[in-house]
């Protein structure tokens, strides 16, 4: 048993249901209890969904506890298929289902002889993966099914496209500006020549998954999702797969070269000749993108050596270290990850771009780090955005988990040449809210505020004099909270239970010395 | 006590109980804060944390005085030895929070591998020196609101006992005395003396935010009725004496298991009225606990009829219009009743359960408002379907569908006006004075569309799939 108040990653079947619910006419069946169905609400109010999210439940209460769920899983299997005759019906188990320990696939079995959808059980415990793996490991089974069930019928597409093309895999909902995320990786390939043949599973149909085998290359903008069916693809087609987030200039370079790099092994036998992407990325990176002129720029040159902090997903946390470390001179303090199952490709990953690693996923281990480092800076999900707040240190969301507000109207990409115009504004921005801040305070805008005690740590067993505090409060804001702490550690190294102006220096000269 | 029975022409009707609603542990949300000394601790799974991360929103960020205990594969295997592990993470609760009480919310999970909180809870209470309170608030068994009936139940029976001798003192009356902190103390003594009450004690049940408890305590002050006390209560200590010869009354619909608590267990009687929602509900409560004691109400018809004077502007609105409750929260009958007097025309009461016997005097409330409107009698759906509603919708297309979020935006892009029906649950809507409330919430899609109206765009799905569901 484990105290938890927050949680980085949901639950596996949110994973499954995330990745049914973006292929086109796919209907998830959760095997759940009344109140599990909480998706559809996320779903319809963080996307703003305007259909239906295709998720029902085949409730378990006391009936199906004392009877066994077979009839109700396998009638409520039918009643969909006859209801809305979805292409595929996937039935996702739950906590409760895991410890039931029902045989699912046979129902499934005894449901798909009467349906005309398709019907697969989900392979995913509860007990043993995460939301993000369960949608690598459900988007891999889908894929696979569909492609095994071609091949059967013949009817897989094997001749590879006239042209250079890809596969997006990964894209899904409630992903963290995945949809605008979408639209610039199709740009950017429109304006490489390259033809986008399924983007899966956003959008995408079970009809279609059988043309995967014709593009020349699969792509998996992020690592949470689509390695598995990516490595699938290659290991049965032999299809090569580009695995490098295109976030930052540096980043989107690499990655482009490497789709040239596999383009090319194609290019010389059907296009005739190589392809050459050199001058495209020299073009947009000087002058379609802003932010390498915003990295020479004397705005930039401002943040040199500031300190930030990084924590989320693995794609986005290392994508950002190395962009804030190596573009823009900021001094990445320490750089986290809760995806604890790949930590060591994060840490690699990192290495060179910032002074420790941090992989928890306990968000109380993320704030007292940020309390101890006292970054002016950080990038984070929506827990480190209010870890920020009680801090007062801005923060720039950069990873699920998100709130509403991280689902803009707006077009908002994190990847590709577009995307670094946006990192580059959210990390001049939260630079410079701070920065305003303490400004005002220095020239006595906030003189009036009462001293914030601002500690994420609850050990508060020191007592500060009203001369000690008046004294804090003139010290302006940015290093209030250092000096605060120290002089707090000082006092209780020599064991002073009360905190007076005298302390306070003397604290500031031991420190000093 | 209650003499209202069910009345037949009330058709029910019983679906496939395929429908979306909150699970009942979201009850921590409101009871954490309304029990300022408690401590709620989950014991279930990451889909019930998610689930309470998610619907709490940002309350989760403000060290919320509640916590999962997340049962990892160990505990499901029965490595790990249950008690042991409970002991461990109260102890930690109670070094950080120190809190009066620790309720204990059983889920799926603890029903399914049928650990025993009931047991263990006694013997750690002993060992650790804090109450601990079991609620098996679970989404085997119930939907939404429930939760509060479980818990509320779980607590009447750490009530202390009434002993008759002695009159109910008057420590829940805090509220009340705050409110008049402004008066002279002589006055304010005056005052007291006044109030002594003349008729046996009555305790009422449902939790409620702490102005409308006053709001309520005044009303029935004014018909000269002491409330003696209220459960729950701020904090976990003054929890009401009850027992035979104490009078019980609840505030919400939900309550049933808490009524049938205090009737049985701890031998209060019950008084069965309609539910203080709307003027007219408000009226009808108060009129029955005054029948009950034999108390000739003061100036209630003008207190109604000045209520009504007041909503006349939001009922010009809402006149003639037709609402479909989907049903998520056991509110239903109570706010159709309150939307039928308003004049509006209720095709569907959708709920998840209706407890015809603790409903009774609100389900003839209901009845007798049809009749007085003249309009013609909803059906009462319990355990809907929501697939089936949506498709009746389509047919009816209602004014105004009451529904949860997994269903709201849908309906909106097909046209259908919607308003979420979890705001009901957090809105402050009993008594006279939050009438008002109500409809504002209820009236918001309306106005929204009177803004909007002649834009052109309220279909805002492709027309092929404005059919399909
Ligand atoms: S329905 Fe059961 S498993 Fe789901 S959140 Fe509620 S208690 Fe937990």
């Amino acid at each position: 048993m484990k105290l938890a108040y927050w949680m980085y990653a949901g639950p596996a079947h949110i994973g499954t249901l995330r990745v049914a619910s973006s292929f086109r006419n796919v209907h998830a069946i959760m095997h759940a209890p009344l109140g599990d169905d909480y998706f559809n609400v996320m779903r319809s109010m963080l996307e703003r969904e305007r259909d239906f999210t295709p998720v029902t439940a085949s409730i378990v209460d006391r009936h199906v506890l004392a009877r066994g769920s077979q009839e109700k899983v396998v009638e409520n299997i039918t009643r969909k298929d006859k209801e809305e005759r979805p292409d595929l019906i996937v039935l996702t188990p739950t906590c409760t289902s895991s410890i039931l320990q029902e045989d699912l696939q046979n129902f499934v079995n005894r449901a798909s002889s009467t349906s005309y959808s398709d019907v697969i059980l989900a392979d995913v415990n509860h007990y043993r993966v995460n939301e993000l793996q369960a949608a690598d490991r459900t988007l891999e089974q889908i894929v696979r099914y569909y492609l095994e069930k071609a091949r059967k019928q013949n009817t897989l597409n094997q001749s590879i496209s006239n042209i250079p093309s890809v596969n997006i895999i990964g894209m899904f909902t409630l992903g963290f500006h995945n949809q605008h995320d979408c639209r610039e990786l199709k740009r950017l390939f429109q304006d490489l020549g390259i033809q986008v043949n399924e983007i899966i599973p956003e959008g995408g149909s079970i009809e279609n998954l059988r043309n995967i085998p014709k593009a020349w290359l699969n792509i998996v903008p992020y690592r949470e999702v689509g390695l598995m069916t990516a490595s699938y693809l290659k290991k049965e087609f032999g299809m090569p797969y580009v695995a490098i987030t295109p976030m930052g200039i540096v980043g989107t370079a690499e990655f482009i070269r490497q789709i040239e790099f596999y383009i090319n092994k194609w290019a010389p036998i059907l296009l005739g000749k190589t392809v050459n992407y050199e001058s495209y990325i020299d073009q947009q990176t000087r002058f379609v993108s802003q932010a390498a002129w915003f990295s020479r720029s004397i705005d930039c040159q401002n943040l040199t050596g500031k300190k930030a902090v990084v924590f989320g997903d693995t794609t986005h946390a290392a994508s950002m270290t190395k962009i804030l470390a190596r573009e823009m001179g900021i001094h990445v303090v320490c750089a986290g990850t809760y995806c604890k199952h790949d930590s060591d490709w994060f840490q690699e990953q990192v290495k060179g771009y910032c002074d420790e690693v941090l992989i928890t996923d306990n968000h109380t281990d993320v704030g007292d780090m940020i309390a101890r480092l006292e970054p002016s800076s950080i990038f984070g999900s929506q827990m480190e955005r209010h870890i920020g707040k009680r801090l007062d240190i801005p923060c720039g969301v950069i990873s699920a988990p998100v709130h509403i507000q991280n689902f803009p109207l707006g077009y908002r990409p994190f990847l590709g040449y577009e995307g670094t115009n946006q990192i580059a504004d959210l990390v001049y921005n939260s630079f410079t809210l701070g920065m305003e801040d303490h400004l005002l305070e220095i020239f006595g805008g906030h003189d009036t505020k009462e001293v914030i005690t601002k500690s994420l740590s609850t050990d508060l067993d020191l007592a500060w004099d009203s001369d000690s505090l008046s004294e804090l409060s003139k010290i302006p804001g940015f290093v209030r909270g250092k000096i605060k702490r120290n002089t707090e550690k000082f006092a209780r190294q020599n064991s002073l239970s009360k905190i007076t102006v005298e302390v306070m220096y003397a604290a500031k000269e031991a420190l000093n010395a | 006590m209650s003499s209202n029975r069910v009345p037949d022409t009330l058709t029910f009707e019983c679906e496939t109980g395929n429908y979306h609603t909150f699970c009942p542990i979201s009850c921590v949300a409101w009871l954490y804060q309304k029990i300022e000394d408690s401590f709620f601790l989950v014991i279930g799974t990451k889909t019930c944390g998610y689930f309470l991360q998610n619907a709490l929103g940002v309350m989760i960020f403000a060290e919320p005085r509640y916590a999962m205990a997340e049962l990892e594969e160990g505990d499901i295997s029965a490595q790990l030895n249950d008690y042991v592990e409970l002991k461990r993470l109260c102890v930690q609760i109670k070094k950080n929070r120190n809190p009066s009480v620790i309720v204990w919310i059983g889920t799926c999970t603890t029903e399914i591998i049928k650990m025993d909180l009931e047991g263990m809870a006694p013997r750690l209470e002993g060992e650790i020196g804090i109450p601990i309170v079991v609620a098996r608030a679970n989404g085997l068994d119930y939907a939404f609101t429930q939760g509060e009936d479980t818990v509320l139940a779980a607590m009447a029976h750490r009530c202390p006992d009434y002993n008759g001798a002695s009159p109910n003192t008057t420590n829940q009356d805090q509220a009340i005395q705050g409110l008049l902190s402004f008066l002279p103390l002589k006055a304010r003594n005056v005052y007291e003396e006044q109030s002594v009450s003349t008729h046996p004690p009555l305790v009422l049940f449902g939790s409620l935010p702490s102005n409308v408890v006053s709001q309520l305590n005044l009303e029935l002050k004014k018909q000269s009725i002491q409330v003696s006390g209220w459960l729950p209560t701020q904090r976990y200590a003054e929890l009401p004496s009850v027992g035979e010869g104490v009078y019980v009354c609840g505030v919400n619909p939900f309550l049933s298991r808490t009524a049938t608590t205090l009737m049985r267990r701890k031998k209060c009687k019950l008084i069965g009225a309609p539910f203080p929602i709307g003027p007219d509900g408000t009226r009808a409560w108060i009129e029955k606990i005054c029948s009950v004691f034999d108390i000739q109400p003061q100036g209630l018809e003008e207190r109604e009829l000045q209520v009504w004077d007041s909503l006349k502007d939001y009922i010009n609105l809402v006149r003639g219009k037709s609402v479909f409750f989907m049903g998520d929260n056991l509110l239903e009958v109570s706010l159709a009743r309150f939307l039928i007097r308003c004049g509006m025309i209720v095709y569907e009461i959708g709920i998840p359960y209706m407890d015809k016997r603790y409903q009774a005097a609100e389900l003839a409330l209901l009845q007798e408002t049809c009749n007085q409107m003249g309009t013609l009698m909803p059906r009462i759906v319990e355990k809907p379907d929501n697939y089936n509603q949506v498709q009746r919708m389509r047919e009816l297309q209602p004014d105004l569908a009451i529904t949860g979020m997994a269903h709201a935006n849908p309906l909106e892009a097909r046209g259908i006006s919607t308003k979420w029906s979890v705001e009901f649950t957090f809105a402050q809507i009993h008594g006279f004075t939050n009438a008002r409330d109500i409809l504002e919430l209820v009236t918001r899609p309306l106005r929204r569309n009177l803004s909007l109206e002649n834009l052109g765009w309220t279909a805002l799905v492709k027309k092929d799939k404005i059919n399909i569901i």
